[in-house]
């Protein structure tokens, strides 16, 4: 079973009266990372939840790889803000690893390899709810990969994190990138997408502008509120 | 004050009639604690994480109940347990047990509606993190009450503080037989009403030590558990 492509139809979203998204179509397939850039108030973290299942459109399709069961397979995400549950380190691995089926007499190595490849092995018993900034974050990417996933989604993974935890970060979502883990991620780092970026989706005003791949976004884009995010400038209301 | 070194004496001395009755009380609300707990938590979580009709007028008369009259709780375990009662056949009236059903019949709707509050807020930050991992409804109860577990055991000492104070339903389903059902409450409330107040003060000595001492294991296992676990 997989969970690619990801297949966007036609989707909407609105909260009430106010729309979020309009009008979406988008396909993720397998790949190099796609990047969903734009101003706040874009509908970056709205689209990237309703890619992992976890709200439903107001109107429009989401299927993944044919399916529209929106319950979890092969993907993950990672919240810029991620919740850790109130136990230790690798009690929070073993969580997920139980919860993605691992058996349970493979747990226990999985939870070491994984700890191990984040750096978080010497904080294991930690209680994970006492980490740093960046622990934190690398033990929610540790928890995505706990699950295999095919399509790994992270929103703003690195917006509240200090430069060398950033790259760490970066560093991480690369090999999974290298390993053949879609990434979906939604990020404000320019320097972050031209480092990471096989494809770009330019959100704005929960419209997608322009999907393109990530060089031909940056020398020519195609539309002059793209222009404007690159240069930094306020992008006017229409 | 004569009745003041009286009581301090009776306390100190280690007078068996007197820490006989403190051990029945503890006995019987540490009891009904227990039972309002096996109730309550899994009652309280449940109405936590599922929504049906109704629900918010059930949500309305659990917190009522929190501030239920210990009297009238008792009347209605007296009714339940009298001879001509629908459970008079049990006997129970008059008996230690009566006084741990009553007391954990008033306590079951505090330990429920708390551990609802608790619950609930806890499910509105786990939500989409347990979403994402695919967990089921069984293991979400389990989950959440498993993180809320410090807030719980918070629930459970204030429903003990609550059983242990109350002399209403305790004093009509265990009639405060001397040696028997007699407990804190009721016999400070029959002590004073005889005039011997230096067994009253005693006892209540003891149960303000026991409240006091109550509170601050609460705040202690708070500050120790959000140094420990966060």
């Amino acid at each position: 079973m997989s969970d690619l492509p990801l297949t966007f139809a036609k989707v909407s979203y609105a909260v009430g009266a106010t729309p979020i998204l309009r009008d979406v179509d988008l396909v993720v397939r397998a790949g190099a990372p796609t990047f969903i850039i734009g101003p706040n108030g874009s509908g970056k973290s709205t689209l990237l939840r309703l890619a992992m299942g976890l709200i439903a459109p107001t109107s429009g399709a989401i299927d993944w790889n044919g399916s529209r069961d929106p319950a979890p397979r092969r993907r993950a995400i990672v919240f810029q803000h991620p919740v850790l549950l109130r136990r230790s380190v690798a009690a929070n691995l073993i969580y997920a690893l139980d919860q993605a089926g691992v058996e349970k007499s493979k747990q226990d190595r999985r939870c070491t390899q994984l700890l191990d490849l984040v750096g978080l092995i010497d904080l294991a018993s930690r209680p994970a709810r006492r980490l740093s900034g960046g622990e934190r974050q690398k033990l929610a990417f540790a928890r995505a990969l706990a699950r295999s996933p095919e399509l790994l989604i992270l929103d703003e993974p690195t917006a509240s994190l200090d430069p060398s935890a950033t790259l760490a970060l970066e560093q991480l979502i690369a090999k999974a990138a290298r390993d053949g883990i879609k990434i979906l991620i939604a990020s404000h780092d320019l320097g972050q997408v031209r480092r990471l970026a096989g494809e770009i989706v330019f959100l704005h005003r929960g419209r997608v502008l322009e999907s393109a791949a990530m060089k031909d976004f940056f020398e020519q884009p195609r539309t002059a509120q793209a222009s404007a995010f690159l240069r930094g400038d306020l992008i006017s209301e229409e | 004050m004569m009745e003041g070194s009286g009581a301090l004496d009776l306390v100190l001395s280690g007078d068996p009639a007197l820490y006989a009755i403190v051990r029945l009380s503890l006995v019987v609300s540490l009891s009904a604690v227990a039972l309002a707990a096996l109730i309550g938590v899994p009652l309280g979580g449940l109405i936590a994480l599922t929504r049906f009709p109704g629900r918010a007028g059930v949500i309305v008369l659990l917190n009522a109940f929190m501030g239920l009259p210990p009297v009238v709780v008792g009347l209605a375990a007296f009714l339940l347990l009298s001879r001509s009662g629908p459970l008079g056949s049990w006997g129970l009236l008059f008996t230690p047990t009566a006084m741990v059903i009553a007391q954990a019949a008033l306590i079951t709707p505090i330990i429920a509606a708390l551990t609802r509050q608790s619950v609930e807020d806890l499910w509105s930050e786990y939500r989409d993190e347990l979403n994402a991992m695919g967990v089921g409804p069984l293991n979400r109860l389990l989950t959440l009450l498993y993180d809320a577990r410090i807030a719980l055991v918070t629930v459970l000492l204030a429903g003990f503080g609550r059983a242990a104070a109350e002399v209403g339903a305790v004093m009509i389903v265990g009639g405060n037989i001397n040696g028997f059902t007699r407990v804190m409450t009721t016999a400070i409330a029959l002590e004073t009403s005889k005039g011997d107040l230096a067994l009253a003060m005693g006892l209540g000595f003891i149960l303000i030590a026991i409240v006091f001492a109550i509170n601050a294991s609460a705040w202690a296992l708070r500050y120790y558990a959000e140094r420990r676990i966060g």
